[in-house]
């Protein structure tokens, strides 16, 4: 039938986030040893999405890939045990992996797209640590490919999909042709949970391994984390026994 | 299961508001002045900000989501590890002050009510998971951590707790109160799957039930889990603390067992002409050896409320809903095995669904029952009975109850963990109605009573807390209690450990 034809592989892009947030003492940035990483929610409805699809016969393979050091590996594994047929880790470590921003991960993802011929990209539609939300978009301008971000709904139409986005005035719905780059948000779908059994699978599955300088691509960052703080502490609140006195405190601390 | 039901004996007296309390004020001016006492030595605990006298936040204490009213207690503490809790401990045991431990705050039998009022122990800044062991199936939890959030950690790998009560409750909450849930059949409740509890007594020491670091497995029914490490040493004092519902004990820290994830699951729905049948069709699931993993059961009454608050349209007679669990070659014989056994017994319209999104839609119902009989009748607020029997006296007692519900002009849905003969009676009334409010409390005597009379139990799942103490007296028997007042004269002899629960 026509969409096997057209829609062979998928890459998804799944990256680790912390679990939890501490402002380094020196405020150069956030503390990351010894911190639990774990898939970013949006880019574990994106590798759902992506095995749905091959699950309904509409593609062939689904393709993990993720940048970073050595843990890495891991977020791989979980999407591999989630039904992804192979992983790609691109080594980026230390320095660099510290100022690995969404110019550089598009850069890389649009140079493994033309390399593994694929078809659509779907990524999550931001790190919930860092809150980019630029991924995506950067990578389809890198390649010159048309974008459905922010879905919450998507299907195959022959070579065309169809993507239903969640934008602030309601829902639009735009037809784009592939190969594309889909961003998923909340309501695409409810991630699977690994299963004993497809984890043990995943363990046979191949994870090559690439560097950024064999693709051609270039990390150095042109941005510069001056400095990184926490919100202010929450004050307590004060009470008051009349009306008189609100308009009394308010006049106080300068507000009327 | 959730009840909301607020319809206290008596009004709440509102407060003036006053500026930042800094001492206590309390109905027991001698209580207030020991509590007044130590309030900077609890300071210098757990720091300004883990202290509080605030009414509302005393008041957020003193209830959890059942009928009985707030009481609540004379200042509530916040400590952040087991060491403040100790040295809390110890200082209310020096000046002889009630402790009641709190967790989420979602029980049903009204178990942390401060009724000598006291310190409650609000733990919800302790929310580490520790020592997770995935090749060992089992995880170390402090009492911050609800069931929703541990799955949701665990969820790489490929693991989960399955016991599920329905609100997302503490797991040492969980672990204090016994919670059992829609998964009991298959899984078991928390008696079978917690392996060690860190316990602080009453006297501010620190125990490890089964030692430190141990994770021992006690044996339940033949689960195909290979890894079993057993254990005969002494006493069983785990299984003591499981179910003492903060009266032995505060629980710091649980050990517990861990499931892999279901690799498929699939839901079926049938209908019968009668209860009998669908109790039938239970009793010969089970004895197939069908490992189900749950398997629900709703009255025409509560189908009829499904049927009207989800647009459904099941059929208006007694329902089961079922769920399977396994690898897909065993659902496909689960499931074949159940249709047969179903149909024996003259069920109709059997409906099955794989994927997540039609079981869901299947469930529906099932999931929305407390919202359905709530829709019943509008403004009204609801309460659950928690009875269990034998399986074969399920269908005598419910075709009773069903009775006594007409004959008391009371709106009851009867909705049950049929597979282990555990049901529950959703009741709504209007809570301004104090002659329908005390028909309903006659109704769950007499239904408790009832069940005892069958060899049952006055509580499956919510526990006794305060409304059940002399229930238990009847279930159990004086000798009984008599054993249970002399452990927990032993173990806290000043009776500082959430008095007036369970024992009376």
């Amino acid at each position: 039938m026509h969409s096997n034809r057209y829609c062979n592989r998928i890459i998804v892009l799944p990256f680790s986030v912390l679990l939890e947030i501490r402002v380094k003492p020196d405020n150069s940035g956030v503390v990351t040893d010894g911190v639990k990483h774990s898939m970013n929610p949006f880019c574990e409805i994106a590798v759902e999405e992506a095995v749905k699809l091959k699950e309904k016969k509409l593609i062939k393979e689904v393709v993990a890939v993720s940048c970073g050091p050595q843990q890495s590996q891991e977020t791989i594994r979980t999407a591999l045990a989630m039904g992804a047929d192979r992983g790609i880790h691109v080594e980026v470590a230390g320095k660099d992996y510290e100022t690995l921003g969404p110019l550089q991960v598009s850069k890389i993802m649009a140079a493994l797209a033309k390399k593994e011929d694929a078809q659509l990209i779907i990524l999550g539609k931001q790190a919930i640590d860092d809150d980019c939300n630029q991924t995506g978009q950067m990578t389809a301008a890198l390649l010159d490919w048309p974008q459905g971000t922010f879905a919450s709904e998507v299907s195959l139409d022959g070579d065309k999909v169809k993507v239903v986005r969640e934008i602030d005035g309601g829902l639009e719905t735009i037809k784009i042709s592939t190969p594309a780059v889909l961003t998923a948000d909340l309501r695409l779908n409810t991630p699977r949970y690994a299963t004993l059994p497809n984890i043990m699978k995943a363990k046979k599955k191949k994870i090559a391994n690439v560097k950024p300088a064999d693709l051609g691509v270039d990390l150095t960052s042109r941005l510069e984390v001056l400095k990184v703080e926490e919100p202010p502490q929450r004050q307590a609140g004060v009470k008051v026994e009349t009306v008189e006195d609100l308009v009394g405190k308010l006049k106080e601390t300068g507000r009327i | 299961m959730l009840s909301g039901c607020s319809a206290g004996l008596r009004l709440l007296v509102p407060r003036r508001c006053v500026l930042l309390s800094r001492s206590v004020t309390s109905g027991n001016p001698g209580r207030a002045a020991a509590v007044d006492g130590v309030l900077s030595a609890f300071r210098s605990i757990c720091g300004d900000d883990g202290v509080s006298l605030g009414e509302t936040v005393r008041e957020q204490h003193g209830k959890d989501e059942s009928v009985h009213r707030c009481r609540p207690p004379d200042v509530v503490v916040f400590p952040r590890c087991v060491e403040e809790v100790s040295a809390l401990a110890k200082l209310c045991h020096r000046h002889q002050l009630p402790i009641i431990p709190f967790g989420t705050g979602t029980g049903l039998e009204g178990g942390v009510g401060a009724v000598k009022g006291g310190v409650c122990f609000s733990l919800r800044n302790m929310d580490q998971i520790l020592d997770l062991h995935p090749e060992d199936f089992d995880v170390t939890v402090e009492p911050g951590v609800t069931r929703k959030a541990l799955n949701s950690y665990l969820r790489e790998t490929g693991l989960w707790f399955p016991v599920d009560p329905g609100a997302d409750a503490s797991l040492c909450g969980m672990a204090a109160t016994s919670a059992s849930g829609t998964n009991a059949v298959r899984y078991g409740t928390m008696r079978e799957n917690v392996m060690n509890l860190e316990v602080v007594l009453a006297d501010g020491s620190v125990i490890h039930t089964a030692g430190r670091n141990r994770r021992p497995r006690y044996r339940f029914k033949a689960l195909p889990v290979s890894v079993f490490r057993k254990t005969a040493a002494g006493y069983n004092l785990t299984n003591l603390f499981v179910g003492s519902e903060g009266t032995l004990g505060i629980i710091t820290k649980t050990t517990l067992r861990l499931y892999g994830v279901p690799e498929e699951m699939v839901s079926a729905v049938c209908s019968f002409s009668s209860v009998q049948a669908a109790v039938d069709s239970t009793v010969q699931i089970l004895q197939a050896g069908v490992p189900i993993a749950r398997i629900e059961f709703l009255d025409e009454v509560m189908i009829d409320a499904c049927n009207k608050f989800s647009s459904l349209s099941y059929p208006v007679s007694p329902t089961l809903f079922l769920e399977f669990h396994g690898s897909e070659r065993s659902l496909e014989e689960q499931v074949n095995t159940t249709e047969d056994i179903t149909q024996s017994n003259g069920g109709s319209d059997f409906q099955w669904a794989r994927d997540a999104e039609t079981r869901n839609r299947l469930w529906k119902a099932r999931h929305d029952a407390w919202y359905a009989a709530l829709a019943m009748r509008p403004g009204c607020k609801a309460y659950a009975t928690d009875v269990c029997v034998p399986l074969s006296r399920l269908p005598h007692i419910i075709v009773e109850t069903k009775e006594d519900l007409i004959e008391s002009r009371l709106t009851g849905h009867i909705v049950g963990h049929v597979g282990d003969g555990n049901f529950h009676c959703l009741m709504v009334m209007d809570p301004s109605d104090q002659d329908e409010l005390h028909r309903v409390h006659l109704f769950s005597q007499r239904l408790a009573r009832r069940a005892l009379a069958m060899d049952g139990t006055c509580t499956g799942e919510h526990g006794v807390g305060l409304g059940k103490r002399s229930l238990l007296c009847e279930e159990v028997g004086p000798s009984v209690i008599r054993v249970m007042q002399s452990l927990k004269d032993a173990i806290d002899p000043n009776n500082l450990m959430n008095p007036g629960k369970i024992l009376l």
